[in-house]
């Protein structure tokens, strides 16, 4: 049998290899001239005879060949690493959004479900949610908070006076390059004269080539000061005959993201006819409060953070929405929709829009959600709830939220395409679908408030915003919700031929999207994605790029990488790092579902015999997981070898937890749960602390650990809950400091391992939180 | 019977490589539509564990096109030309001990190590050449700054890749 095999296997090569010189001395050809002389023996190209053949048959020619194949093979296999990885962390962020947006989900829920039994918790919801997020005009035009900061003498940083000069801005760059730290009071004054300045420009910008002779775009900056400076220093500092447009996301994840800010409106004051500035999704306090601008400024700006932050949210509100050139190109920061409706942006009051984040809306109407809540597996969609959303006053929509039932919350009706973000039925592109039936409560609202003018429909105006800052172009045809973000749609090449010949544009500039290289044509080059924070993932990962347009407006793309030591690296060890990087994510994400995991295997193994295949590992991974990576390349890396195609899953199981985290008192299974949704709580936690001081009561914790926990299902008594706040309330004061919190997460002890559901802590409550139900996990 | 359990045991043989086939597919599948750029085929078949030359792998894309080119190949037509691949286990990768003969050849003076400048000669003049990228992509690797030399066989030894 075996050699009535390897003889079809021969043959079928034989037939299969097409004449060329250097095939003679390839392995294969002389498999077939060993079967002419004996038929039995299998092919094994380790084979003695076999190298003395080839020895005298080699060749340099088939020397170089064989040398050849054998590294473009390496290459092949290095580059599926670093796509492999690519993907681990596209994945991983994906999901890190759709928690974001589930994190939205769960406020919704509980203003659903959650029936406080008690006034005290009715009120920590109430007040949780309706605060006011947002100053009076009037309180804003104030602005004379910072006149009374004293900036002390000894302080050796940056001053600014104004009006700014030239001179000023070029010191802030050079200052921040020394990491130097401007002072809160120049900060909120900077803010302060960077809003006025804002308040008169339009909602779409208008530049042109005749005044600067090029004109340079650049993309995401997220947080890395080192590109912008590098930026500046390969391209030149802005002027009048150098200008400059920055294309959103300039904070969040990266570290200096404060810094970046300063040095963009101090060029904006500077030359404000040359430099520019789009607004990018994570130019939103939502946001933010999850992805690091709040944090950073709270760390940094300990006792005037917090005003800083105010004003911040509204000088985001009042940035230009897109740009363009010559009447010719548009820049924005996300992409388009299939109903692109420029002179509706350009109407619009942008300063209305606080936020393109779902907000929850306040207790008491419970009409809405029945059709629209999506099931758990659903990615959600993005919906507003405009009176948070928005601001109140002058456009519609009065309630500012406060307790009672004077606030109407939005509904988010039954979306007309599956999946779209829903809209209510003012202004609805799609069939107004209000399940309440009857008026909008937008309109509602307005009529009990007695409140003005009906302007254009407030929903209509707030989802071209968010197509504008969330949307992605797609290759295929047509136009679809983008349910990865969760906001904005997915929109094909004719959507982009749609709208440039509606408003007789030539192309398309947008970011919002990291490229390897920096960036990407697409759309027949009628798209031009420009990204430019480099390294964003981790050193070596990608570049950044930035464009530059001259009157003839021919894009002129220059690529870099701002980080000396990448330079230094060969692809592989770039690989490897970047590799390791994102296989440290996966292992906690690993981690985190372990039970999940343990579960799903033991389906798999119906004989308790405590192994599975590797097929079943990659399946019941991704069944657990969700991130659709392609496990079985990636098995490697996360699976030590076994010969014999099986795995035994409980200590691999064990193995990820040792490399993990552990703690002493706490269990394993309370913390793995806390862990896996440390992102999740540390917005909540945000949240909770609305003065931002970075302390939120034993108190506090507890009530919103439990209203969390309820809608995760998890079964955690009060006790535990109790023992928790206190181990790390360590000062025992009554209060916890969130940073300390989850900082205590990133370097725990183990107690025990153990994956049994016996282990884990049941419910018992029945007292006030009124949520949950007694179930084993 | 034998037969039976034989062709069961192919099937299962056959699913697994499906899986691996899908996988590998479908990480150079950017938009997600089951398509990729003909131009990565060559780096998926060599992912799956394979080790063709330039010559055999355009035989292979021949095989997985379209009638007319588009560009593209698709999954339906990848899967099985590639799973036979798998079976017959085609292309099979070099072991060390060939390839460091390999370089041998090209050192008959058996020095060692090759020069920059003979390696270069080498890897573009003969066989199937690389381009300046990949000449330039071995060279970053391979040499040693300091004698501008490629010690061939620590070279080999430090590019070993598990075959997962």
């Amino acid at each position: 049998m075996g050699t009535l095999k390897a003889h079809r296997a021969v043959t079928s090569m034989e037939k299969s290899s097409s004449p060329s010189p250097f095939r003679d001395g390839n392995t294969e050809a002389q498999e077939g001239k060993i079967h002419e002389r004996c038929p039995s023996p299998p092919p094994s190209p380790g084979g003695p005879s076999l190298l003395a053949r080839i020895s005298t048959h080699f060749t340099a020619f088939k020397a170089a060949a064989l040398i050849q194949r054998w590294y473009r093979r390496y290459m092949a296999r290095l580059e599926t690493r670093r796509r492999c990885t690519w993907r681990i962390f596209q994945s991983i962020e994906y999901a890190g959004q759709q928690d974001q947006v589930k994190l939205h989900d769960f406020f919704s829920y509980l203003v659903d479900h959650f029936t406080p039994n008690s006034n005290h918790e009715r009120d920590f919801l109430n007040c949780k949610f309706t605060t006011e997020r947002f100053l009076q005009d009037s309180e804003m035009e104030k602005g004379s908070d910072y006149e009374s900061i004293e900036v002390p003498d000894n302080y050796t940083g940056p001053r600014l006076s104004f009006p700014l000069l030239p001179d000023h801005a070029t010191a802030l760059v050079e200052a921040f390059r020394l990491k130097q730290q401007l002072h809160a009071r120049y900060v909120l004054n900077l803010l302060h004269e960077t809003r006025k300045h804002l308040v008169q420009l339009p909602n779409i910008n208008r530049v042109s080539t005749c005044y600067s002779e090029e004109i340079t775009v650049c993309g995401d900056l997220h947080g890395q000061l080192d590109d912008l400076i590098f930026i500046f220093h390969k391209n030149g500092l802005p002027s009048p005959e150098r200008a400059y447009v920055f294309n959103g996301d300039f904070v969040d994840r990266g570290k200096e993201s404060v810094e970046i800010l300063m040095i963009l409106f101090a060029f904006m004051l500077v030359y404000p006819k040359e430099f520019r500035l789009n607004r990018g999704n994570h130019e939103d306090h939502m946001v933010n409060l999850r992805y690091g601008l709040t944090k950073e400024v709270m760390h940094k700006y300990k006792t005037h953070g917090k005003k800083i932050l105010k004003i911040l949210q509204d000088v985001f509100c009042w940035l230009h929405l897109a740009t363009l050139v010559d009447e010719k190109v548009l820049i924005l920061h996300g992409g388009v929709s299939d109903m692109p409706d420029l002179e509706l942006l350009a109407k619009l009051d942008r300063h209305k829009v606080l936020t393109t984040e779902v907000v929850v809306s306040t207790l008491g109407r419970k009409t809405r959600r029945q059709k629209g809540k999506q099931p758990a597996k659903e990615k959600a969609a993005r919906v507003p709830a405009p009176e948070l959303a928005l601001r109140p006053g002058r456009l519609h929509l009065g309630s500012r939220g406060g307790t009672g039932p004077a606030a109407p919350p939005a509904s988010p009706a039954a979306a007309a395409r599956p999946g779209d973000p829903g809209l209510d039925g003012a202004g609805s592109r799609q069939a107004p679908q209000e399940p309440g039936g009857g008026e909008p409560p937008a309109l509602h609202a307005r009529s009990r408030l007695g409140s003005p003018e009906p302007l254009q429909p407030t929903q209509e105006a707030w989802k071209q915003v968010v197509d504008i800052l969330w949307s992605d172009p797609m290759a295929q045809e047509g136009c679809k919700a983008n349910t990865v973000r969760g906001g904005g749609c997915y929109f094909g090449p004719s959507v982009t031929e749609q709208l440039l010949q509606k408003y007789n544009l030539q192309f398309l500039i947008r970011s919002h999207e990291r490229k390897p290289e920096g960036y990407e044509f697409c759309h027949r080059r009628k798209v031009l994605t420009i990204f430019s924070a480099s390294n964003y993932y981790e050193v070596g990962s990608n570049r950044g790029a930035y464009v530059k347009l001259g009157p003839a407006l021919t894009p002129y793309i220059v690529q870099y990488q701002a980080n000396k030591e990448t330079h230094r690296l060969t692809m592989r060890q770039r690989i490897s790092r970047v590799e390791e990087s994102a296989l440290r994510s996966l292992w906690e994400k690993l981690f985190a579902s372990s039970l999940d995991l343990l579960g799903e295997f033991k389906k798999h193994d119906a004989d308790k015999t405590g192994l599975i295949t590797l097929s079943a590992w990659a399946e019941a991974v991704e069944s657990v997981l969700h991130l659709g990576l392609p496990w079985r390349m990636l098995k490697p890396q996360l699976v030590n070898s076994s010969t014999d195609n099986t795995l035994e899953y409980k200590s691999w199981l064990e193995d990820l937890a040792k490399e993990q985290l552990s703690r002493e008192n706490i269990q394993s299974s309370l913390l793995e749960t806390l862990y896996r949704n440390r992102p999740n709580l540390e917005a909540i936690f945000r949240i909770t602390d609305s003065d931002h001081s970075g302390f939120i009561s034993l108190d506090e914790f507890r009530q919103t650990w439990k209203l969390f926990s309820s809608h995760m299902n998890i079964d955690i008594t009060d006790d535990c809950i109790c023992d928790l706040a206190r181990s790390i309330d360590l000062n025992r004061d009554g209060h916890i400091d969130i940073n300390e919190f989850l900082e205590a997460f990133r370097i725990v002890e183990q107690s025990s391992t153990e994956g049994d559901t016996s282990d884990c802590p049941q419910a018992t409550n029945t007292d006030n939180s009124g949520c949950s139900k007694p179930s084993k996990r | 019977m034998a037969d039976d359990k034989e062709r069961e045991g192919t099937e299962l043989v056959i699913a697994e490589f499906h899986k691996k086939i899908k996988d590998a597919f479908e990480v150079f599948d950017h938009e997600a539509n089951n398509t990729v750029d003909v131009r990565e085929i060559g780096t998926i078949i060599r992912s799956l564990g394979c080790c063709p030359s330039e010559g055999e792998l355009h035989d292979l894309i021949v095989e997985v096109e379209e009638e007319e080119p588009t560009g593209y190949i698709r999954f339906e037509k990848f899967l099985p030309v590639m799973t036979k691949v798998l079976l017959e286990k085609r292309y099979r990768p070099i072991p060390e001990d060939i390839l460091l003969r390999a370089f041998e050849v090209l050192d008959p003076s058996k020095r060692g190590f090759l020069t920059k400048e003979e390696l270069i000669k080498y890897m573009t003049e003969e066989g199937e050449p690389f381009s300046q990228e990949e000449m330039e992509e071995m060279l970053s690797a391979a040499i040693d700054p300091e004698s501008n030399s490629i010690r061939y066989k620590d070279y080999i030894a430090m590019m070993v890749v598990d075959d997962g």
